[in-house]
């Protein structure tokens, strides 16, 4: 049997996704970083974007993190994020809504924030 | 109907509309704590979490962070006190309150002084009613804190911690909150937060004779602590908030259990009395009947002769 990461992807105020993987995609702050069963022991601060996380059975889940870490040591891998949406619970149409407000305001972060959405939500269609 | 019974009766029936409320207030709260547990125990993966990173930062480098670094001369403090926006909670606030106030007087005696930050409006209430000097305040989600609270007052305090005490920042951060010990107690602690002893935190988190690997910092141990920490004391922020939230409404649906029983008691006592006095005003309209019967007989008596 091939190794396996245990990955759990866990928001503050609750647990979003957890379970087997084999490889885990997501996006440092030096660079997108691609972890697979036995790398060497890394905790990295993430930035803000879409986590792929393709699953034993072959599935892909993508889930868009805003602001975080990613830790992993002996085949477990965690990822904390203050906000964390799996791409099947976000709802594009208030992310498109956020989009164009954040742009009417000129807010940057909230810009960001709604565009990973839409990306995180396009990506695991 | 007589005057006395009347008044009872009103009485009675003012009770068990009080009744009525505190008895629903009770299940309110009885049904807000599992909520309010509940959402503990979903935040405790990332609290769990968290704290393993810290540790893992703290024993695999030798960095250097304000937030861990001890001042040689503490000469100021700030004491984060979480109350709760609403009363009808018994001694919760008051204990909370107290506590706070201990740990104040025990500061100021080690010659820091002093500055507080206060959540809920009853302690501001209770501060600006003393005319008390506070630093902050953070009122309006007590009951359901959400992690967007915890990050809004932890900000203006790492801020503090970040600034030079002689420019007005803090050498310490204290939390006095209540602690969620089970649905019959709950007790006001305090503890101090910052700076972080690491060790503490390694001892919580690691199981005995783990050894935690060698981590890679990405991009650097610096930077990894330089974000981690931050969250750190969010996540301890919000854990206190919920912690808070539980119990104050453990407390709420105590105090409304005793006064729905004191309710039912008082409604008790009044029934006896309202049966009491229907008794006496039957036995005294029996006694005047038979009074004015028998002084009609001897008149009658009277005229015979």
């Amino acid at each position: 049997m091939a190794a396996e990461l245990h990955v759990a992807l866990v928001a503050a105020d609750r647990e979003v996704w957890s379970g087997e993987a084999t490889l885990v995609v997501a996006r440092t702050t030096s660079g997108d970083i691609g972890v697979m069963p036995g790398h060497q022991p890394l905790l990295g601060v993430l930035e803000s974007g879409p986590v792929t996380i393709r699953t034993r059975e072959g599935g892909t889940v993508v889930a868009a993190v805003h602001g975080g870490f990613i830790s992993f040591a002996d085949d477990k891998l965690s990822l904390l994020a203050e906000i964390a949406e799996l791409s099947d619970e976000i709802d594009v149409q208030s992310a498109e809504q956020e989009l164009a407000r954040a742009k009417a305001e000129d807010d940057a972060e909230a810009q960001r924030r709604a565009d990973v959405r839409l990306r995180a939500a396009s990506a695991g269609r | 109907m007589g005057a006395q019974l009347r008044v009872y009766k009103r009485r009675i029936r003012s009770v068990t509309a009080t009744k009525k409320i505190t008895k629903a207030m009770e299940m309110i709260a009885a049904s807000r704590v599992v909520k309010a547990q509940r959402k503990v125990a979903a935040s405790t993966p990332y609290a769990r979490e968290l704290t393993r990173a810290v540790t893992a930062v703290g024993t695999g480098s030798n960095t250097k962070h304000p937030l861990t670094t001890e001042a040689e001369n503490p000469t100021r403090a700030a004491v984060l006190l979480l109350t709760s926006d609403r009363g009808l909670a018994g001694a919760f606030n008051s204990n909370a309150i107290k506590a706070a106030e201990q740990l104040t007087e025990r500061l100021e005696r080690e010659g820091k002084q002093v500055d507080t930050y206060i959540v809920g409006r009853r302690g501001v209430a209770h501060y600006n009613f003393r005319e008390r000097k506070i630093a902050e305040t953070f009122t309006g989600f007590t009951d359901e804190p959400s992690y967007a609270d915890a990050k809004k007052i932890a900000a203006p305090l790492i801020e503090a911690l970040e600034t030079e005490t002689a420019d007005g920042g803090v050498d310490e951060l204290h939390i006095v909150y209540t602690e969620f010990v089970s649905m019959m107690t709950q007790t006001a602690v305090d503890s101090r937060m910052l700076p972080l002893r690491l060790e503490e935190v390694a001892q919580e988190s690691t199981t005995k004779g783990e050894i935690l690997p060698l981590f890679d910092f990405e991009p650097s141990a610096e930077d990894v602590l330089d974000a981690l920490l931050p969250r750190y004391v969010e996540s301890r922020i919000y854990n206190a908030l919920l912690q808070s939230a539980a119990s104050k409404h453990a407390a709420t649906r105590r105090a409304m259990k005793s006064a729905t029983d004191n309710a039912g008691e008082l409604i008790n006592t009044l029934s006896r009395l309202a049966n009491a006095a229907r008794q006496a005003e039957i036995t005294q309209e029996i006694s005047e009947i038979v009074g004015g019967a028998s002084a009609l007989a001897d008149a009658n008596a009277g005229s015979d002769n």
